[in-house]
């Protein structure tokens, strides 16, 4: 038991990018309530201008992150899953605070784990999955491979923790950044999410959080022009179509929201969303 | 002496145009309900036929056509079914294969060695490819039992009038969707000849379904509510407006669309070969070519040199008649066309760029334009920086691999580049840091259809080709 | 173009002094083919198409420009002899036919060939230097040589050391070449690169500037005695070579295909090859060969499909 005298150190939730930790440049924040409505923190509520930081941010790690070896990918991304492991207990307790049973909470930060993993094992599989060779009619070599779409804007499903990494994930293991809008009303895990990967070499930039409103900030994603694709996971429904036109302004790749069952291992469908296919035409001869 | 090649026209006989073409719908030629148009030869300015417009109406009918053959007849049946009428029409293309040829000459301008040699085989062949997917989708590796979407939508533009029909239809008839397609406002013969071909085929009525007309006609047909997939080739604004337009609908949707390729040539390239291909990128059907190497970028030591052979190489090309089997550059589409291309030449030059063609006589009658190279180009001209669409270079030069990656990659258009380098290492470098959709490395203008093809980022999205076309039309 | 230096050379057309480490730099240096795209390029200009009044002429140019040849160990005298008559005057039937531009034999029937053709105007040709394989000591090579010029031979197809060449040995080939060209005295040297042995198109291409800077007056591809003869590609190149040199050094060299060449139409693609790469300046007998026998009845057969309207056929056309 903590010593009754003792007062604890509360964690200020601020934002994530490029990296760093910073607050919102707006300076605002929004409280964040536990399921029985008392205060658990203020997040930040990250602005326009935070959006387009981020997204400067994501494109600047654009480079290094999709040359990365895919073997290097892989290995950040289960280290990702190593140091979620060693916070479980931590996460587990946001989720309680959020309202989960013990062995929910439990669950779900097995699975976000067990979703690092899985995903950190595609990422040297995915080029011969996804690419190919062809066979044209003519003295040619002729080859596709899956490349990273670019920066990818995410609007987070609900489920703060789960859903998150099933979202970010799939999107930056290919080589993509992303840019991602944490659930509205359960922001605290996603910025101790932050903190794993702050702390798992993953390079700043690749992964960027903001926390605040949906509504406000997902439009400026979607309508930011060096943003190349769009996952509407978390979009409500009433904002999709709105979203999409924004979306349409520099031809972003978007995926729907589609059914959210975060708990069924996922299929390729998430990844290749957001890869493009390069084909390679060369003459054979001598 | 001065050998000159005598005309060598391919005989226009072999087809027989009609006075007038309905729509095609159900399996019927039927009326349309607006306004008809004449198509154009754009090469004597002639009236070849007049051609029905679809109107909402008539799209609507064409569309339950196909939403009823999707349901009762192409859907449920067996893949290796449909792949025997996918072969039958390969087959039937191939036996018709010179008419097809001589019909997009003249309808669309471009020279009937380029139709017959690379349109119409092209044709033949993606539906002999795609006919070996219909009953083996399952191992496509999109999942155990991928499904049809339904009903394709599907818009295509006049540069390639039956290869883009034939990209369109086979993927989607393959994969078990019926389609409504509507072809060019100005090159729809081809499309109302193929539907012959459907009948010859004994293809179920309703699976393919083509309707004429203009620009409403299409958003009629990509705006209608009984439509699964669009599925549109063309300028990126059109394709932007569409995007937009099925934005919150449940309508799948890719789209292919303009491009500003770079085509690098470095110092140590085959030069004969990169002049070729130089010529090729940009002179084949005149320019008219979403993936047209427009942008040559030549590594200086050799940039005079090589700006030197390509003069003297596009002195010897041969513009004129699109039926004379010699000729290299064919009409212009269209005379507004004509006007746009006209517009930007006049800006490359007001902008300071230095004009070059070599001296050739252009027909009195009909669209034309001389093959045009600007020197002296930056990227911050227009001419570096807009798709013209039409037979004009603009050479600009770089020094080093990384700063030739940066100006190719500088534009928001995706779709293709050129490599040229003897150095295989330099090929995989610079192919690897190109954002573009198909890089010819020692060659362009490539296609096949086991090749996907297909743009980053406003360029569209979605391939046509290969096992990744079929994607876009499957619910996988 | 590398070659500001061969400009400077002043018109002198043998290079006196060159190093083998000059040589191979230079000729490494050289802009690679590739030979997806030279074949591409070579049959895209195979499918022109020569009608009408511009088929006459180009069927005239053709006999005018083709090497007859009998080139076999059973050749005598009275072969020799024949062949001459069909050069000086391809069809009897009709005058205005163009006469060949020679006729090329071995060197021990030069001094047959040259009586036989006195005053014709058709040029006697003769292969030496141990033809078609070249396998013999330098000395023998030009006595053959010098044998050939001696019975009266105007023009001397010798053939390079592939040997040499594939072995990087450039400067032997090289040397050897000059050589020649000093025993052929005025006789004009066409050199044989046997493109067939050179396996690929930058070889081709390295052997044809090689011959060029050693001095040959023409570049020719084939010995016609090994299986691969005169191809388009290969042809292509080899006058993108001529084209170049002459850039970069003012002297014009000719181009010879030999061997494989039977039709009026690959005659014509020949010509539309020349036309396209290296240029009008060399369509005419002095700058491009034929090296050839069969064509020419062929040639004569449809020259007269043209006048007369009617297909002919081969029993009107005299066989020697």
């Amino acid at each position: 038991m903590p010593d009754a005298t003792r007062l604890t150190v509360r964690k200020t939730y601020k934002l994530f990018i490029g990296g760093a930790f910073p607050r919102s440049e707006s300076g605002r924040s929004y409280v964040v309530d536990d399921a029985k409505g008392g205060f658990l923190a203020n997040a930040s509520r990250a602005s326009r201008k935070d959006v387009r930081d981020a997204v400067t941010a994501a494109r600047k790690a654009f480079p290094g992150w999709s040359a990365r070896t895919a073997y290097n990918r892989g290995q950040i991304l289960y280290r990702v899953a190593e140091m979620l492991e060693g916070r479980r207990d931590q996460f587990v307790g946001e989720l309680r605070d959020l309202g989960l049973g013990k062995a929910a909470a439990g669950t779900a930060v097995d699975g976000a784990v067990d979703r690092w993993v899985w995903y950190a094992g595609w990422a040297d599989k995915l080029a011969a999955v996804a690419g190919s060779a062809n066979p044209v009619a003519g003295p040619f070599f002729n080859f596709s491979t899956p490349e990273p779409t670019g920066t990818v804007g995410v609007i987070a499903p609900d489920d703060p923790l789960l859903g998150l990494v099933s979202v970010v994930a799939p999107a930056i293991v290919s080589g993509n950044t992303a840019v991602v809008v944490a659930a509205e009303r359960a922001p605290l895990p996603a910025i101790t999410l932050a903190e794993v990967l702050a702390t798992s070499d993953l390079p700043g930039g690749v992964v960027n959080i903001l926390t605040g409103s949906r509504a406000e900030l997902a439009p400026w994603l979607a309508s930011h022009m060096d943003v190349n694709a769009l996952d509407l996971a978390g979009a409500a429904a009433e904002d999709v179509a709105a979203l999409e036109e924004a979306a349409a302004g520099n031809l972003k790749r978007v995926l729907r929201p589609g059914a959210q069952d975060w708990a069924r291992t996922p299929g390729t469908g998430r990844m290749t969303a957001f890869l493009e296919t390069k084909t390679v035409w060369h003459p054979v001869g001598v | 002496m001065v050998f000159e090649y005598a005309p060598a026209p391919e005989s226009a006989s072999i087809v027989d145009i009609r006075p007038s073409y309905g729509l095609f719908v159900g399996g019927e030629f039927v009326d349309g309900h607006g306004e008809p148009f004449k198509t154009v030869n754009p090469a004597d300015e002639t009236a070849l036929a007049e051609i029905a417009r679809a109107d909402a109406a008539d799209v609507d009918r064409a569309v339950r056509a196909a939403r009823t053959a999707f349901e009762k007849v192409w859907g449920p049946m067996p893949g290796a079914e449909r792949a025997k009428y996918l072969y039958r029409i390969a087959r039937l293309i191939q036996e018709r294969a010179r008419e097809l040829a001589v019909l997009e000459s003249i309808d669309n301008g471009k020279p009937i060695r380029e139709s017959r040699d690379v349109d119409v085989p092209l044709v033949a062949a993606h539906f002999f490819y795609h006919a070996g997917w219909a009953d083996k989708l399952e191992h496509a590796g999109f999942g155990p039992d991928p499904r049809p979407l339904g009903v394709a939508g599907q818009v295509i533009p006049w540069n390639f009038p039956l290869l883009m029909l034939a990209w369109k239809i086979a993927p989607a008839l393959a994969c078990g969707n019926t389609v409504v397609l509507k072809p060019a406002e100005t090159t729809p013969l081809t499309a109302l000849l193929f539907a012959d071909i459907c009948r010859q085929a004994d293809l179920p009525p309703g699976v393919v379904n083509i309707v004429t007309g203009a620009g409403e006609t299409g958003r009629a047909l990509v705006e209608h509510d009984g439509v699964d997939k669009v599925a549109f080739t063309g300028s990126t604004a059109v394709g932007r407006g569409i995007a937009r337009s099925v934005a919150g609908t449940r309508k799948r949707l890719t789209l292919e669309l303009g491009g500003k390729a770079a085509n690098i040539v470095y110092a140590d390239a085959a030069l004969d070969q990169a002049v070729e291909g130089i010529v090729n990128g940009i002179f084949f059907n005149q320019g008219h070519v979403c993936c047209a190497g427009s942008r040559l970028l030549v590594q200086e030591p050799v940039a005079e040199e090589l700006v030197e052979r390509l003069k003297t190489r596009m002195g010897t090309l041969r513009v004129g008649d699109p039926l004379d089997k010699n000729t290299d550059i064919g009409a212009i589409n269209s005379a507004a066309q004509l006007a746009r291309i006209g517009e930007l030449a006049r800006a490359g030059e007001d902008e300071g760029a230095e004009r070059w063609s070599p001296p050739c006589e252009l027909p009195g009658r009909g669209f034309w334009f001389a093959p045009t190279l600007f020197t002296g180009v930056a990227q911050s001209h227009r001419i570096a920086q807009e798709e013209i669409f039409g037979p004009v270079l603009s050479v600009l030069t770089f020094r080093t691999p990384e700063e030739a990656v940066a100006k190719a990659n500088n534009t928001p258009y995706g779709l293709s580049a050129g490599i040229w380098t003897e150095k295989g290492s330099q090929i995989l470098w610079t192919a690897q840091r190109l954002r573009a959709g198909v890089v010819w490395a020692n060659t362009f203008n490539k296609f096949d259809p086991a090749s996907p093809f297909g743009g980053y980022k406003e360029s569209g999205f979605g391939r046509e080709g290969g096992r990744h076309g079929l994607e876009g039309y499957l619910d996988a | 173009m590398p070659m500001g230096d061969l400009r400077d050379a002043g018109g002198v057309s043998t290079e006196t002094h060159t190093s083998a480490a000059e040589l191979r730099a230079f000729l490494h240096g050289l802009p690679g083919v590739d030979r997806v795209g030279a074949a591409e390029r070579a049959d895209r200009l195979a499918g022109r198409s020569v009608k009408a009044a511009a088929k006459a002429e180009a069927i005239d140019l053709a006999i005018s420009m083709v090497d007859l040849t009998t080139l076999e160990g059973a050749d005598t005298a009275g072969k020799v002899r024949a062949l001459c008559a069909k050069a000086a005057r391809p069809d009897p039937s009709d005058a205005s036919v163009p006469r060949v531009a020679a006729v090329c034999v071995y060197p021990d029937l030069a001094g047959v060939a040259v009586r036989a053709l006195a005053g014709t105007g058709v040029a006697v040709a003769s292969v030496a230097t141990a033809f078609p394989s070249g396998r013999a000591p330098l000395e023998a090579r030009l006595a053959d040589t010098r044998a050939a010029v001696a019975a009266g031979a105007t023009e001397i197809d010798m053939v390079i050391d592939r040997g040499a060449f594939l072995a990087g040995d450039y400067l032997k080939v090289f040397e050897d070449i000059a050589a020649v060209r000093d025993a052929c005295g005025p006789a004009h040297l066409k050199v044989i690169l046997e493109t067939g042995e050179l396996a690929t198109l930058d070889n081709v291409r390295r052997a044809s500037w090689l011959a060029m800077r050693a001095g040959a007056d023409f570049i020719k591809t084939s010995t016609g005695k090994i299986p691969v003869a005169a191809t388009l590609p290969v042809t292509l190149v080899m006058l993108e070579a001529v084209r170049d040199y002459r850039a970069a050094t003012g002297r014009q060299v000719g181009v010879k295909p030999a061997g494989g060449i039977k039709t009026t139409k690959d005659a014509i693609r020949y010509l539309v090859l020349v036309n396209e790469t290296a240029g009008p300046d060399w369509l005419s007998p002095a700058r491009f060969r034929l090296g050839a026998s069969s064509v020419l009845n062929d040639l004569l057969m449809q020259r007269r499909k043209l006048t007369t309207g009617v297909y002919s056929g081969p029993d009107y056309f005299t066989v020697d």
